[in-house]
């Protein structure tokens, strides 16, 4: 691809003055640059959070966050990843733990010290409201805290934004795993499948499909009913 | 909808007129899917898999002969990165009763399920050579296949796989898999997983290509991210180690001929480190970076393809690595997402693919070989693509029908992902479709095993996508996410219980020295080394580019 000069713009990486082509993101911009990722790099695509970084335009004070794969490069930008967000994730026994009022109070103490003040909304590359689910954590509402939190890809930005120093991706973990196990429980199919399958109900059946020659197998799957509605 | 801005060029727009006028025409219509034959002819003459000038012979060890893609024959004839004799191995830095190598689904757990089986949690390593859990695994959109329905059942789902798989996959694998998946479900359900329900409180399941029944399990389109990091948090809370931005080089043999370990390379310090372990788990996923034929990828960033290369300079048979799956939808437009996946799950809740005069060409949901085939003819054979401004040929995927058909807000609530990662580039998948094209997405063949992991190697044992076997010479969505889990837990049971019956011997590296050796005799003269970690895209090799396909 070749690129004449005006498809190009000017960012800092760290400081440092590069020009890059205009249609790349932040994180191929880099590679452009010369940048061989260890840290900073993951799926590549929006579903990991491992790119988190932040910028600031020139001639304006907002400090900003985004995903490295997932922005695009603009001129003036001043770039620095943050590669890891320093925090402690506290072990517990799922299946010990009450799902109630206080579980978050217990488990995250630091939570009541929430300043409401947004910012870790403001922080979050994927929208999510976040000072919601802290907030909703705090009131025990766990199905809030979960549904709201769900797309949190754990980048670290939020933690990294809160004055009160609140890691809140660890609390939305916790609530997600609290909703599914306790509030919604196992699912009655399931269960009974697995039953059915531990007593050896379709046992023949895939003995028979295991030992059939291709040409029964062909028919078979050729002649295969479709339920797909 | 005067507000309403396009997210396309203004070239595009008079197709996308089409296929905004032809949408009420094509609701509730279906493409005739095609016949066996016609299947078999679609394939010969369009995908990327059958063409043999694209492949070679391994000339070296135990699977020679096999058609693999240059690109990858390439990684596996080549040197290892150490000498044999350059590395100490008295200095043992893990001395281990499990290593895993892989840090995705499946080798996260594996950790868990060696731990449960009475390995304590600092006899346990997890090498990982980026951030726990960052791997192809968290990006699994579409969902996980188990059939649990009162119309479904394990032996339909074993049809589906060993059809889908053009009947060359490994019967006990495919047993194990369907056999296992309600229970992985409920596993992942007693772990905290959140699966999409009906107001019933029945599990949501849809159709995905290639499946006689609606099995498809999801989260969102966030699947993968959520299984993962459900299964990541629980191997924290059980405090196993790990080890991350570290990777595996090369596994060790003792004296006795098993697997014993694995030398490491952290690759921030750039040292190396001996792990000494009774059984070795490989959980190193796919290849797509190696970007087979020079397509785009949907894979992570570490999906080079390591697990087969350590595997094979032990002696391990490798099967079903000629063919590769490329996802008939990855997205064509705009530059900055070349190759990221659009997930099929989209076809499965009603987006038509159509060309560019809004006519449909295709069945929606044939298998991902004979679907990614048609979108490929369309463009290249008939002429029927849209040309992005990067010169890539592509079709649209009809997105708005989803909401037609399923009614306003279904984006959004189950697309989530799908829905903001367009719009971040101006697109709006509600009221725009998208513009798709094949992606190599996954490594359908790789490292043999039974139904308890083992490979032909004493101590080593493999699961996931770094296996072979369990989808023959196709894959179908939803099956990867099961068999992950289903291998993974499998390879952590038994790894424990190999440990607790086996003795080392001398560690050393003389499999290393007989590749040397294979290479020499096979008069390949190279420079080459793997693994090779990571991919080089520093300066113009980041850029995408146009394929010639014919
Ligand atoms: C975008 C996308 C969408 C998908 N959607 C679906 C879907 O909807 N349904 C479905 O069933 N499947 C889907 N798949 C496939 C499925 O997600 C993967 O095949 C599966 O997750 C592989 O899991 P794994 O644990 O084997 O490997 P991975 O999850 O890739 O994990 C392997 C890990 O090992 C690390 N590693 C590699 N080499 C080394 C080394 N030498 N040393 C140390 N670490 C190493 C890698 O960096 C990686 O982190 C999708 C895949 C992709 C890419
Ligand atoms: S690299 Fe995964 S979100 Fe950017």
């Amino acid at each position: 691809m070749s690129k004449n000069n005006n498809d190009f713009v000017t960012i800092y990486v760290m400081g440092k003055k590069q020009k890059v082509p205009a249609d790349l993101t932040i994180m191929k911009a880099m590679e452009y640059a010369g940048h061989q990722f260890i840290r900073g790099s993951g799926c590549r695509g929006g579903f990991c959070g491992a790119c988190a970084t932040v910028y600031r335009m020139r001639g304006s004070y907002k400090l900003q966050g985004a995903l490295a794969c997932q922005k695009q490069v603009e001129e003036g930008m001043i770039i620095a990843q943050i590669p890891f967000s320093p925090s402690e994730k506290i072990t517990y026994k799922l299946n010990e733990i009450k799902a109630n009022a206080n579980t978050f109070l217990e488990y995250f103490p630091e939570i009541a010290r929430c300043l409401s003040c947004n910012t870790c909304t403001k922080a979050c590359p994927q929208d999510i409201m976040v000072m919601d689910y802290v907030q909703a954590a705090l009131r025990g509402d766990i199905k809030l805290a979960a549904k709201l939190s769900f797309d949190c890809l754990g980048c670290g930005l939020c933690a990294m934004r809160c004055p009160a120093e609140i890691v809140p991706y660890n609390i939305g973990q916790l609530a997600r795993r609290l909703e599914s196990k306790y509030i919604e429980g196992p699912t009655e199919q399931v269960l009974s499948r697995c039953e059915e399958i531990k007593e050896g109900k379709y046992d023949k059946e895939i003995e028979s499909l295991k030992n059939a020659d291709k040409e029964t197998l062909i028919k078979l799957y050729n002649s295969r009913e479709m339920k797909n509605e | 909808m005067s507000d309403f801005k396009s997210g396309y060029p203004e070239y595009m727009q008079e197709s996308l007129k089409k296929v905004s006028e032809t949408r009420s025409s094509r609701f509730g219509k279906e493409f005739t899917p095609m016949t066996a034959e016609q299947r078999i002819q679609i394939l010969e003459k369009f995908h990327p898999d059958w063409k043999p000038q694209m492949k070679r012979g391994l000339k070296i060890g135990p699977s020679k002969g096999m058609l693999i893609p240059h690109e990858v024959a390439d990684i596996i004839e080549s040197h290892s990165m150490i000498k044999h004799d350059e590395i100490d191995l008295t200095k043992i830095d893990y001395d281990l009763d499990v290593l895993i190598i892989g840090g995705g689904g499946a080798g996260l757990s594996a950790g868990i399920l060696a731990k449960e089986s009475g390995i304590p949690a600092d006899k346990i390593l997890l090498v990982q050579k980026l951030r726990l859990g960052d791997a192809n695994s968290k990006m699994a959109q579409g969902g996980i296949q188990a059939a649990d329905t009162s119309i479904d059942n394990p032996a339909i789902h074993y049809l589906d796989v060993i059809g889908g798989g053009h009947y060359a996959n490994k019967p006990d694998l495919v047993e194990a898999l369907v056999k296992d998946a309600p229970d992985v479900i409920k596993w992942h359900e007693s772990l905290g997983v959140m699966y999409d329900k009906n107001p019933d409180g029945t599990m949501l399941e849809i159709a995905g290509g290639g499946t006689s029944r609606n099995r498809m399990h999801s989260c969102k389109d966030y699947t993968g991210l959520e299984l993962t990091r459900v299964v990541l948090d629980e191997f924290i809370n059980k405090e196993i180690g790990y080890t991350e931005f570290t990777s595996a080089v090369e596994l060790l043999m003792d004296d006795k001929e098993q697997v014993a370990g694995a030398v490491l390379y952290d690759l921030e310090t750039k040292e190396y480190h001996i792990a000494r372990s009774k059984s070795t788990i490989l959980a190193t996923g796919g290849f797509g970076r190696l970007h087979i034929q020079g397509f785009a990828t949907t894979n992570h960033y570490g999906a080079t393809g390591d697990g087969i290369v350590m595997a094979y300079r032990t002696g391990a048979i490798l099967r079903d690595l000629d063919s590769t799956q490329y996802h008939p939808t990855g997205a064509a437009f705009p530059e900055q997402i070349v190759g990221q996946l659009a997930t099929e799950k989209l076809r499965g809740r009603g987006a038509q693919p159509v060309n560019k005069y809004g006519e449909l060409f295709v069945y929606h949901l044939e298998p991902r070989d004979i679907e990614s085939s048609s979108y490929i003819r369309e463009c290249y054979e008939r002429d029927n693509g849209i040309v992005t401004p990067t010169g890539m040929k592509a079709v649209w995927l009809d997105t708005p029908m989803i909401e037609k058909v399923n009614g306003s807000g279904t984006i959004e609530r189950e697309f989530a992902a799908m829905f903001r990662n367009f719009n971040r580039w101006g697109i709006d998948i509600r009221k725009e479709p998208m513009l798709v094209f094949p992606t190599l997405h996954y490594q359908n063949g790789g490292v043999e095993i039974n139904a308890n992991t083992e490979t032909n190697i004493a101590g080593l044992l493999c699961a996931g996508e770094v296996c072979g076997g369990v989808h023959g010479k196709n894959r179908l969505m939803g099956n990867s996410q099961l068999e992950i889990y289903v291998f993974g837990r499998r390879a952590g049971r038994a790894a424990a219980k190999r440990a607790s019956k086996t003795n080392l011997g001398e560690l050393n590296l003389n499999h290393v020295k007989r590749y040397d050796k294979w290479l020499e005799e096979a008069g390949i003269i190279t420079e080459r080394k793997s693994p090779i970690i990571l991919p080089e895209y520093r300066g113009e090799k980041t850029l995408s580019h146009q394929l010639k396909i014919m």
